[in-house]
């Protein structure tokens, strides 16, 4: 029966069930085969800390949501148009977000009398009318799937968990996704064992062709690939694509790399990634706690590599001494912070923003610290590549300040042509670079160069120039121990001059104003980028204009930052936190800046951003309920 | 060129003569007068030239403390840390550069204390530093506040009552942490300070030499029955690996393994020459080593051990490190980076 076929610019689907229900594996594919069908793309992972809570609880709620389009889209989307819940808790847990009118597919097996009550539903709200202004598809997945499998010489328990794969096939079909990719996924995943192999292709098909024969699915969506810029396309996430920034810093830079690590959420991700690039140069060290992670890059760096440590904001409280030893050793060090909800243990695998001022100031004495910030999960790998760039040639740590929503979630890419790769040779210092009285060679270890202030990077093993250095305040020049008054103040500030000079050596501060006409400006960091941009164009399409920027340096900002927040009205700082930025550009720049905070563990939702930018603006509010990122394309 | 010793095979080696004028700084030396650290710096200096290194390919790293000021006063590459953390720096640097010869100076405080974490992980992994913790049994930068391998009931500024906490065995410790060279010594005793050392440059991984040292301003004589030369020989076994294991004056006092499994002092007269324990270093199991660091007493120190009490071949860390890098297969090229951004799945948009 040949169905009919609607053609819709974009769609958001959430897939959610148990944790152990594989929801993660099931977005993913689905990514997987939208991506290589040519959609512009964005996900959002949201899972629980717990690897296991407890099965069918609102806690063991496991979702992932992707959001693809035929145009180039900004956000994993604010409210879903699918849901598909794998059991009552999981329905329960996002109902809310779901869009009016969304379509809901739910697996009916999961929905007994324990199941609701375990997640406080008095009654079936697949029974009561409580659904009736969405679309419900009730399908009883998990006996679909057993049955489909029937034949194969697997438990009932292996059929049951293919679940997962069923779903995945009838959305494929549903939203017209290919299947090829995931098909050899499962291959390769499942090689050494035939029989779940064999029954999960099966599954796949069987959800596939239930979606083509069962009248529950009068319609099926289709969604052209999107116009992006041309070039060669993969998928990936912040992680990933970090780690992939660092591998190819290194070799731009002619140097090894080094990561010292030790595992945390979100981040642990970097170090497996980089633990598998051992051809390329690549040492990974996992440390026996944070302090030893950052300890030995820095050894590394001292003796001639790229140091790298990774790590999320508990991780970096506990690094904060090494990082100081960084700043008075001046080498170059490289520390990612893949920020997650705080304070303390606070929220492992939600997004926040709330360690910009700890990257900021968190350290004992001056002790300024370049910091750049990624704006998408592509955009890690250069964010990695400029942070290896200015340590390196500043001989400085630096600050990279990823989060949980950026590592996470996943967006189409162009990849990078290699050859077009910035060239990021070190020279080390191999010569004595001064005379003594006598007019004999000698080596200064902070004798600085005149245009960067840096100080010469002269690694072990160089003849000639052995040296000591260490965190006890050094004379300037010569390095030596030095207690002097007017040198503590000279060498404070001229370690401060040094990062303030990067100023001049980073883009200047670029304003996005289609229209040329705005009076309040949209500032932002980091990954609250895309819902930025999302509502800006929402905003703008109500009619209003709106003018954005964003920091990729938060330290130091670009030198026309102050000129450029000047020229407007009113300044929006949108943040994860609660006006971390906002405080930065008021102190610095006397600006007076609105901060428009959220601390939920999610990415912001353009169309509250929307409306907290419209709240500001001089004329009368537009009528927001009309107002999609989705509707304006 | 390289040195003839196996664990220093990656090391340049020099042709030059050295000595110890050579590895002197220009830096002045600041420890109190008198203080043993000047001792050990000495010998350290005494002894460096025998290794025919490289001087630049030499490396000291320290923490925080008195004796971390060690790295100023050698020519050598040095890095002064920061409390406790360095054998985690140390340990990034030596992994990443196999052709340096990498030291660590640390304190009962420094090592044991803020860094007792680094310590242990340092010796479990085997990374190949040699680590020399000049143990004074006191605070001695902070100004004299009981330390981690000070006495109970020591009094001092912080503990006017006497302190309460049971004190580590830093030899003890090192052995229970998988250490794979273990050895004690003496700031005083120069010749026996310099054979430790050298046997611990030959030692592949990570060696940790305990050096007992006298802080005389905040705890003046702590190992004076080990010093002094009328009682010393009563009190001190010098561990000789292969030699039956003998000491007191004339040697009548000996150390026995029990029928109990137990090991004890004993007089020799009282046992055959046979049953005395002959010192094996090279044993695999630490059993015999850890009863022998158990030995002393602690308020006399009657029964101290000093010299090597383990030395076992194992791996570095850092050699399989190098090994899992160079099984990876050729260095990448740049195909194969282009290949790496690809990954499996791409699309083309013109
Ligand atoms: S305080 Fe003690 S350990 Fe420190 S330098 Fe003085 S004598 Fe030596």
């Amino acid at each position: 029966m040949a169905k009919e076929r609607t053609r819709r610019s974009d769609v958001i689907i959430r897939f959610a069930g148990d944790s152990g229900d594989g929801m993660q594996l099931t977005g993913d594919r689905f990514t997987s085969a939208t991506a290589s069908f040519g959609n512009d793309l964005s996900t959002l992972p949201d899972f629980p800390a717990e690897i296991r809570a407890p099965a069918g609880t609102l806690p063991g709620v496991s979702a992932f949501q992707i959001h693809f389009a035929d145009h180039d889209i900004m956000t994993p989307g604010d409210a879903p148009d699918v849901l598909v819940a794998m059991n009552p808790a999981a329905l329960k847990a996002n109902i809310g977000d779901l869009a009016r009118g969304g379509t809901i597919i739910v697996n009916t097996d999961e929905f007994t009398k324990r199941a609701l009550q375990k997640v406080g539903y008095d009654s079936d709200p697949l029974a009561d009318d409580s659904l009736a202004s969405y679309s419900l598809h009730a399908i009883p997945l998990t006996s679909l799937t057993v049955g489909a499998l029937e034949s194969f010489d697997i438990t009932k328990k292996e059929a049951e968990r293919a679940k997962n794969m069923f779903a995945l096939g009838l959305l494929s079909w549903l939203y017209h996704r290919p299947m090829d990719q995931t098909k050899v996924f499962l291959t390769e995943k499942f090689g050494k064992k035939p029989e779940i192999l064999a029954a999960n292709l099966a599954a796949l098909e069987a959800g596939w062709s239930f979606g083509e024969t069962t009248e529950t699915f009068e319609v099926q969506y289709e969604v052209r690939p999107a116009a992006l810029p041309g070039g060669t396309y993969r998928n990936i996430t912040g992680n990933v694509a970090l780690s992939y920034g660092l591998v190819a810093a290194a070799r731009c830079s002619g140097l090894g790399l080094f990561l010292g690590s030790y595992p945390i959420t979100p981040a642990s991700d970097i170090l497996h990634e980089l633990s598998r690039h051992k051809r390329f140069g690549v040492t990974t060290f996992q440390a026996e706690d944070e302090i030893a992670g950052i300890g030995a890059a820095l050894g590394a760096a001292y003796g001639g590599a790229i140091g790298v440590t990774t790590t999320s904001g508990p991780g970096l409280a506990l690094k904060s001494e090494t990082l100081g030893l960084a700043v008075a050793l001046e080498l170059p060090l490289v520390v990612i912070d893949v920020q997650r909800g705080g304070p303390s243990t606070g929220l492992p695998t939600k997004t926040e923003q709330a360690d910009l001022l700890q990257a900021m100031f968190g350290r004992n004495g001056e002790a300024p610290v370049p910091i750049v910030a990624p704006q998408s999960p592509g955009d890690c790998f250069f964010a990695a590549l400029e942070a290896v760039r200015i340590a390196t040639k500043y001989r400085t740590p630096v600050l990279l300040l990823s989060d949980g929503y950026l590592a996470n979630g996943a967006e189409p890419w162009r990849i990078p042509d290699v050859a077009d790769l910035p060239d990021l040779t070190v020279s080390f210092t191999t010569e004595p670079n001064d005379t003594d009285a006598d007019g004999n060679p000698v080596f200064q270890p902070f004798l600085r160069d005149p245009q960067t202030l840096a100080r010469p990077w002269a690694v072990p093993g160089t003849a000639g120039l052995e040296h000591r250095i260490g965190g006890i305040e050094k004379a300037d020049v010569t390095g030596a121990i030095s207690y002097d008054p007017a040198n503590h103040d000279h060498m404070v500030r001229t370690r401060q001059a040094k990062v303030d000079g990067i100023a001049a050596d980073i883009p200047p501060l670029v304003v996005d104003d289609p229209t040329g006409e705005a009076d309040v400006l949209v500032l932002g960091w980091g990954s609250t980028y895309g819902p930025i941009a999302a509502a800006c164009r929402m905003v703008r399409e109500a009619g209003h204009p709106v003018a954005q920027a964003h920091l990729r340096h938060l330290n130091p900002f670009p030198a026309n930052t102050g000129d450029v927040l000047r020229r407007y009205r009113r300044v929006i700082i949108p943040e994860m936190n609660l006006g971390q930025l906002s405080l930065l550009i008021r102190g610095t720049f006397l600006v007076d800046a609105r901060p428009v905070t959220q601390v939920r563990g999610l990415p912001f939702r353009s169309e509250d951003l929307a409306e907290a930018i419209l709240a500001e603006m001089p004329a009368e509010q537009p009528d927001m309920s009309t107002l999609t990122e989705e509707s304006l394309t | 060129m390289t040195t003839d010793i196996p664990a220093l095979e990656l090391v340049p080696r020099t042709d030059e003569k050295q000595s110890a004028k050579d590895f002197k700084s220009d830096q002045e030396v600041r420890w109190c007068p008198g203080c043993g650290d000047y001792a050990i710096l000495a010998a350290v200096q005494g002894f460096l030239p025998s290794l025919g290194l490289k001087r630049e390919n030499i490396v000291f790293v320290s923490g925080i403390g008195c004796s971390s000021r060690f790295p100023y006063y050698l020519d050598t590459y040095g890095v002064h840390s920061i409390h406790g953390r360095a054998p985690a720096i140390a340990t990034g640097l030596s992994v990443s550069r196999p052709d340096l010869s990498v030291w660590v100076i640390t304190g009962d405080g420094d090592a044991l204390s803020i860094g007792g974490n680094h310590l242990i992980h340092a010796l479990r992994r085997n990374v190949n530093l040699k680590i020399l913790l000049f143990n004074n049994r006191i605070y001695g930068l902070t100004k004299g506040q009981y330390s981690p391998t000070s006495e109970v009931g020591k009094i001092t500024k912080s503990t006017p009552l006497g302190s309460l906490d049971y004190p580590f065995n830093p030899v003890s410790l090192a052995l229970g942490a998988e250490a794979t060279f273990v050895a004690r010594t003496i700031d005083s005793d120069r010749k026996h300070l310099t054979s430790v050392l050298a046997q611990a440059a030959a030692h592949e991984g990570a060696a940790l030499v305990e050096i007992y040292q006298n802080c005389n301003i905040f705890n003046d004589g702590a190992f004076e029955p080990l010093k002094d030369a009328g009682i010393r020989d009563e009190h001190l076994i010098r561990l000789e690996a292969g030699q039956p294991i003998r000491f007191g004056v004339d040697g009548h006092r000996g150390v026995v393994r029990g029928s109990d499994g137990q090991v004890r002092v004993v007089e020799v007269a009282d046992v055959a020459e046979s049953d005395l324990l002959v010192h094996q270093p090279g044993a695999d199991d630490p059993g015999v080593a850890f009863a022998l660091s158990r030995l002393v007493d602690p308020e006399t120190l009657d029964k101290t051990a000093i010299g090597v009490f383990r030395d076992v071949a194992r791996p570095s860390y850092d050699r399989q490190v190098r090994e899992q890098l160079a099984a990876a297969g050729e260095p990448a090229s740049s195909e194969d980076l282009t290949a790496l951004l690809q990954g499996p799945d791409t699309w083309t948009v013109v």
